[in-house]
């Protein structure tokens, strides 16, 4: 126990470093997988495949191989961007498609008669999306989206492997430093990470309860 | 829904914008993919030496023409698929034993296993990967494999658990009526019912599985990524790495595709019913990171 007292401020920049990879590139993941979802239902077929290959070759490469081309083969083809935002280029592309998915997943589940409606009331595809699916799409998304929020948590830690002091790195150094107290270190790390993970499953788990009742 | 109920069938006006924006949107995609092309065949100056670009032979030939290379390959696949078979078949074992746990009637049992399961699910596999490396000395490919099965158990678990509850509840009733015992009812009448149910989300989760065998890289256990990546471009030297680097990713492509597919075709095949028993209808979407 006096392994993890005695090196707490190195846990907690640890700790600010995966809440900002988390921030940072859960910000940056659910800008661009909006855009990819939106071109994914757009009527323009060449919009629409590429943002289904975008999809799924994201979706089906390991995160490791995605961090190793931003932390290793980046730099080697001359790029200059410290680590960390190596790191943030990666999860952000690799949790992109995940929100694509969820969003798309959110608005085929508002029901035919909503778009149906608003179609025969004479509002186009940009009217129809922006006022009338989309609000209502919106509160079925927020709970898988937390999901992907959190899947991005743990995911964080891929980036501790490649040269990026967040928590995971912060754990591993502790715990090669203090080869008689392993259990602790890596117990104190977790309990980090589930101070993230555990209040966000919960919220999901309320709000999903709380938008079912509505429909 | 589909998609086509969002907007009217295009006139000609409509369908020749469509056109426009198609070709727009391809000479972008062309002018990004001709610009990394362009990219990668400049030669290069690396410590006075001038290597040539990606698209010469010699940035290729001396691996891809050497069977050990290929050899080496193998191996890395094979460590990948060994780790991820053997990892599934302990998260479906550790998944049903989960669900069991967890949908006890005795709250002295099903309490401590929905901490364990909360516990496990929050955090990272490759922390469990670590942790089991360093504690237990299990060696880097037992780390992996034991971390996988027990992260993915806890998420079957979990999906297991929903189908169970999902089942109409006549099911359990006419079980026990007929005189079966409580565990009975459970194992042969719930349980098949629940795992046909999940079983795209189970495949879906073992996809997800797969990718995740990736990780020994880090915890050092030679697996695609590791060979390839680590092994095979000190071996070869570093002016291989793209070369390496896009043969890997070919690799998985072509595994988790196929995986993904064979997912999918699950997801269908399930009757719409059952799929709405199930809750999320993409279940790829269901399966957690």
């Amino acid at each position: 126990m006096n392994v993890v007292i005695d090196n707490l401020p190195a846990y907690l920049e640890g700790f600010g470093q995966t809440l900002s990879l988390l921030l940072i590139a859960g910000l940056g993941a659910l800008v661009v997988g909006t855009v990819v979802a939106a071109m994914r239902i757009s009527p323009v077929p060449a919009l629409s495949s590429v943002a289904a290959v975008y999809t799924e070759l994201l979706r089906n490469t390991p995160l490791t191989l995605v961090l190793f081309f931003c932390a290793i083969i980046l730099p080697y083809l001359g790029s200059e961007l410290p680590y960390f935002w190596c790191a943030i280029i990666g999860l952000t592309a690799y949790t992109s498609p995940f929100v694509a998915e969820a969003l798309r997943s959110g608005i085929n589940g508002v029901p035919v008669g909503q778009a149906e409606a608003a179609r025969s009331l004479g509002l186009g595809f940009g009217q129809t999306v922006s006022i009338v699916i989309f609000p209502q799409a919106f509160r079925m998304v927020i709970p898988p989206l937390i999901n992907v929020l959190i899947a991005l948590t743990k995911n964080t830690s891929v980036a501790g492997g490649f040269f990026v002091a967040e928590l995971f790195g912060v754990g591993r150094t502790l715990a090669n430093a203090n080869g008689n107290a392993v259990i602790a270190v890596l117990l104190a790390v977790a309990t980090f990470y589930l101070i993230i993970t555990i209040p966000l499953g919960i919220l999901a788990g309320r709000l999903e309860k709380r938008f079912a009742v509505q429909r | 829904m589909s998609a086509s109920v969002l907007f009217d069938a295009p006139g000609p006006r409509a369908k020749r914008r469509s056109r426009v924006a198609s070709v727009i949107v391809i000479l972008v995609v062309l002018a990004g993919l001709s610009w990394i092309v362009y990219t990668l065949a400049q030669p290069r100056e690396s410590g006075g030496i001038i290597v040539p670009g990606y698209f010469d032979w010699t940035r290729w030939e001396k691996p891809v023409t050497d069977p050990e290379f290929w050899g080496a390959v193998g191996r890395g696949v094979l460590g990948t698929l060994q780790a991820a078979a053997i990892a599934a078949a302990g998260a479906i074992a550790i998944g049903v034993l989960f669900a069991l746990l967890r949908t006890s009637p005795l709250a002295l049992v099903r309490v401590p296993t929905t901490i364990v399961l909360e516990f496990f699910r929050g955090m990272p596999v490759l922390l469990m990967m670590l942790f089991i490396l360093l504690v237990a000395s299990t060696g880097a490919f037992w780390a992996v494999v034991i971390a996988l099965a027990v992260y993915n158990g806890a998420l079957i678990g979990e999906a297991l658990r929903a189908g169970i509850v999902s089942l109409p509840r006549g099911q359990r009733e006419a079980g026990l009526s007929l005189g079966l015992t409580r565990l009975q009812t459970k194992l042969q009448i719930e349980f098949p019912q629940a795992f046909r149910q999940m079983l795209p989300i189970i495949v879906a989760q073992l996809v997800v599985l797969l990718k995740d065998t990736s990780l020994g890289y880090i915890v050092g256990y030679n697996e695609l990524i590791r060979t390839t990546m680590n092994n095979l471009s000190s071996f070869y030297g570093n002016r291989y790495l793209i070369t390496l680097f896009i043969i890997t990713l070919v690799i998985y492509l072509a595994i988790n595709l196929s995986l993904s597919w064979v997912a999918r075709r699950l997801a269908r095949r399930r009757s719409p019913k059952a799929l709405k028993a199930a809750g999320p209808e993409n279940p790829e979407n269901a399966a957690t990171e």
